[in-house]
Parts: structure tokens; C-alpha cells; sequence
């Protein structure tokens, strides 16, 4: 892996060299850019505010999401009447939702969360409600005939079962997250990487556009591997 | 290790005969399936501590019977009277159903409430069903037969009065089931209760029963009521059963 990447930098490093465009800059320039940017605090400043945003959209989504989901899956009579509505949300596009949330609450904070947090909910549900459905009946007559009780049927069946969906959603979900609270942030904030990357645009600023994008997905890289992986590795250990 | 408070309960409601009558079971139609009358006027007794093994064939509602029995069903005319026995009553299914998250240790424990003085005879009996070493593997790493002894162990180690056992030597090699089958004698006897077992085996039936019902096919109901007059050896001696098993079912 570290090998194949190495050679796509080596690629972009000639490539820049030979054409001498200032749209394609050297690897060298965009470490350069992302020291100066890490210097002078700007670059912790923008991850910071968006990693702010991240974790709440993704908070608030992966728990509404999930509510939403389990009471999908578990009564039939909600499913039918709100599988329309899910349908309808889950097709909506993102700077749909983004430029109304913007307009209904204004150029907010809790605005653009809502938005992002609106873009995912559809999708936990969606996952969660399959996890629901799929919740086996041998296991809770079993723990009906052991008497296990509303606690120990919900931590030592339930939730086991709901563990890999959880953390289906939680991947897919954090992935979908980054990238629209880049937009967001884009749209109507004056802080975090997608305002940062908005603003070298207007400048036409490819080296820096490349110096954000960088860090923001060695960010992203760092906690999928000490995060989030682990923790899969973990809800999964059961398995053959 | 039962304290003597248990033991005491325990004779007290061995005096208690268990009484079933369920007079008719229908499960109601389901897409293009019409409703279906699975059972109808099964009656029968089942004397404190002995052993009923029901047989039947393969759908003739031997699992509903026993669903009924355990009170996970409880949509049928007719009626349950289990007595206080039926307070202390484990289920014994024809899949393992332990929990694959969970070890074999693990899994006999969350059938006993926390604290409870039988959770230290979890290594003892472990051992009686010959899982010492495997009480920290995780169930889907044991063959079936493995897993199935666990889920013997912790259908014994809640101390049952009544024991709900349905098909639970299934496909299995013989001679597997031929040790479970020994296995589960020996823990009978360590550890009296009623059990109902259910099979489709004959031979398993003779082997295991001290009586047994036999379901007849279709809307079943009881076809035959007998008792098996083998002694423990005999139980033992493959010729033995066979002819046993070649009187009782002469009229089948
Ligand atoms: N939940 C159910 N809904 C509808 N029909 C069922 C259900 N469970 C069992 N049956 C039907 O009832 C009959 C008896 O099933 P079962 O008790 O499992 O038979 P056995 O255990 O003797 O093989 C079968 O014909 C089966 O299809
Ligand atoms: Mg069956």
C-alpha cells in the first residue's frame, strides 16, 4: 500500500515538473503551504471546527437514525406508513436540504448540523431497520425460557445482534458526514476546511485546495484505523 | 450442591402430576396458506419425575405441542396445568440457540440470575458434559455436538423441574448421539425431573423414555400411550431396545 502511494506521488511530482502550471503544484509546494498553514494555526483552527461539526451531526444522526430504524423494523404498521417518507429523504439531495436548512434557520451553527445530521438520518434508519428485521426469534424465546429479563435480553441479545448494522452505519455514515459538512461549511460558515477550501476556490489556490485536502484525509485515515476499525474488529470477535 | 431449601421444593412438587389438554391448535393463514388444525384433543398426565418421550412424524405439530407446553404459545383452546413446577421449567431446543457473542461459560451463567449460589457449580457441571477446556471458546468455534452439550449444561445447571427437550440430538453422527443420549441419562438421574422429549427416532425413544406418545399424523392426537419396561442396563444393550422397541410400535 505504501508502495502504490508512493508511486502515485512520484507520477504527480513528474507530471507537475514537466507541465510547470501553477494549477499543478509540486508535492513539495502543497507541504510547504501545509506548513505555513499549520504555522500559523489556521490549519488546526478549520479541522478543529470541523471536526466539531462532524461529531455532532454524526451523534445526533447515528441516535435519531437508529430510534427511527428500530421502530421501523420492529412495528410493521410504522414501517408501512413511513417506508414513503424514508424513500423520499433518502433520494433528497444534499444541497437541497443544505440551502433550505440555511434559509428556514438561518446562516447558523445548529443550521448547518441540522443539515448534515437531515442527510444521514435517512440512511442509519435505513440500515438500523434491517437489523431490526433481522433480530431472531430462537434467540428471544430463549431468553424468554431463561428468564433474562428486559436488561439482560437487551444487552446480551439485542444489542449483539444490532452491533454489526451499528457499525455498518457508522463507517458508511462517517464518510457521508465528512463530505457534506465540507459543503456546508462551504455555503454559510466562515470557519472549518470546507469554508478554507471555498475560499482558496474564489483564489484559485490549487495549492492550497491541495494542502487541506491532504491533512483533512490523513485526519479522516487516522481515525478509521485507531477508531472505528478496531471497534469493528471488536463487535465482531465472535466470528468464525 | 442444591441447598436444602431447593431440594425440599423439589419433593414438594414431585408429588404433582403435570397435566396437558390442548383440544384444538390452529395457526391462522398466513399469505396464501389456509389456517391449518395442527392438534386436536391432545390429552395426557405426565407423572412427577419421569420421562415422556413424544414421538410422532416429521410435522405432525410435535413442536407446537411443546411450545404450548413451555408457554411461548399461547393461542390454543385447551388447557396448561404445569403447578408450581411450572415456575422452574427449561427448554431444551432442537437448535443449540446459544448465544454466538457470548462463551460457553458465559452463555450457562446468563441462565441463572446474578448471584445466584448455583453459578458455582458452572465448572463442575462444564466438566460432567466435557467442556472444561472449552468454556472460553465461543460457540460457532465448537462442532454441533460440542454446542450441544452446552446447551445440556445450561438446561441442568437451572436445577429444572419440568425439562422441555425437543429433537435436541438431530444431526448428529450415531455415535455422537449415542454419548449425548448417555449423557443426558446420567445427568437425569444425578438430577431428577420431568422431562417431555421429542423425537422422530424410535429407537431413541425406547432408549431414553420410561413412557411414551406417540402423535398421530395429521390434526394430530395421542395414537398410543405405553410404557417402556426396560431397566437401566437394558437401556444400554442395542438388542434390547430394538425389541422393546419392535413391541411398542407393533401397532404403528
Ligand atoms: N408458526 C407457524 N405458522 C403456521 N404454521 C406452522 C407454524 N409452525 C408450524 N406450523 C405448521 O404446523 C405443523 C406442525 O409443525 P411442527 O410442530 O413444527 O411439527 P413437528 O415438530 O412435529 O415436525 C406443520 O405442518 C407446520 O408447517
Ligand atoms: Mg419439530
Amino acid at each position: 500500500m505504501v508502495g502504490s502511494l508512493l508511486t502515485l506521488v512520484l507520477l504527480w511530482h513528474l507530471l507537475a515538473v514537466i507541465l510547470q502550471n501553477k494549477y499543478l503544484p509540486t508535492p513539495v509546494e502543497v507541504v510547504d503551504v501545509l506548513a505555513r498553514e499549520a504555522g500559523n494555526g489556521d490549519l488546526v483552527k478549520h479541522i478543529v471546527a470541523t471536526l466539531m461539526r462532524v461529531a455532532a451531526a454524526f451523534v445526533i444522526s447515528m441516535l435519531i437514525g437508529t430510534a427511527i430504524g428500530l421502530a421501523l423494523g420492529l412495528y410493521r404498521t410504522a414501517d408501512k406508513f413511513f417506508d414513503a417518507w424514508l424513500i423520499l429523504f433518502l433520494n433528497l439531495p444534499a444541497l437541497v436540504t443544505i440551502t433550505l436548512c440555511y434559509i428556514w434557520f438561518g446562516l447558523s451553527e445548529a443550521a448547518a448540523v441540522t443539515a448534515v445530521a437531515l442527510n444521514k438520518i435517512p440512511n442509519v434508519a435505513v440500515n438500523m431497520r434491517e437489523g431490526a428485521r433481522a433480530l431472531s426469534r430462537d434467540l428471544a424465546e430463549m431468553a424468554v425460557i431463561y428468564k433474562f429479563g428486559w436488561w439482560r435480553t437487551l444487552r446480551h441479545v439485542t444489542l449483539p445482534q444490532l452491533a454489526p448494522f451499528f457499525a455498518a452505519s457508522a463507517r458508511s455514515g462517517l464518510g457521508l458526514v465528512w463530505k457534506i459538512v465540507l459543503v456546508v461549511e462551504a455555503f454559510g460558515r466562515s470557519t472549518g476546511v470546507g469554508y478554507r477550501l471555498n475560499i482558496a476556490f474564489q483564489e484559485f489556490d490549487v495549492t492550497t485546495i491541495l494542502a487541506y485536502a491532504l491533512a483533512f484525509i490523513i485526519i479522516v485515515q487516522i481515525i478509521e484505523f485507531t477508531i472505528l476499525q478496531p471497534l469493528q474488529a471488536k463487535v465482531t470477535a465472535w466470528r468464525r | 450442591m442444591a441447598s436444602v431449601v431447593d431440594i425440599a421444593k423439589g419433593t414438594a412438587h414431585a408429588g404433582r402430576p403435570i397435566k396437558v389438554e390442548v383440544k384444538r391448535k390452529v395457526f391462522p393463514p398466513v399469505g396464501d396458506r389456509e389456517a391449518q388444525l395442527v392438534l386436536r384433543d391432545v390429552a395426557f398426565e405426565v407423572a412427577p419425575r419421569s420421562f415422556l418421550v413424544v414421538t410422532g412424524p416429521s410435522g405432525c405439530g410435535k413442536s407446537t405441542l411443546l411450545n404450548i407446553i413451555a408457554g411461548l404459545d399461547d393461542d390454543f383452546e385447551g388447557q396448561l396445568d404445569l403447578g408450581p413446577a411450572g415456575d422452574r421449567l427449561t427448554y431444551i431446543f432442537q437448535s443449540p440457540r446459544l448465544l454466538p457473542w457470548r462463551t460457553v461459560e458465559e452463555n450457562i451463567a446468563l441462565a441463572l440470575p446474578e448471584g445466584d449460589p448455583r453459578l458455582a457449580r458452572i465448572p463442575e457441571m462444564l466438566a460432567r458434559v466435557g467442556l472444561a477446556q472449552a468454556a472460553n471458546a465461543y460457540p460457532e468455534r465448537l462442532s454441533l455436538g460440542m454446542q450441544r452439550r452446552a446447551a445440556l449444561a445450561r438446561g441442568f445447571i437451572v436445577e429444572p423441574e419440568i425439562l422441555l427437550m425437543d429433537e435436541p440430538f438431530v444431526s448428529l453422527d450415531d455415535p455422537t448421539a449415542q454419548s449425548l443420549r448417555e449423557l443426558l441419562l446420567e445427568l437425569w438421574h444425578s438430577q431428577p425431573t420431568t422431562v417431555i422429549f421429542i423425537t422422530h427416532d424410535r429407537a431413541e425413544a425406547i432408549q431414553l423414555g420410561t413412557r411414551i406418545l406417540r402423535l398421530s399424523p395429521g390434526q394430530a392426537s395421542v395414537a398410543q400411550d405405553a410404557e417402556v419396561a426396560l431397566s437401566d442396563a437394558e437401556r444400554r444393550d442395542r438388542s434390547a431396545v430394538l425389541r422393546e422397541q419392535n413391541r411398542i410400535f407393533a401397532a404403528a
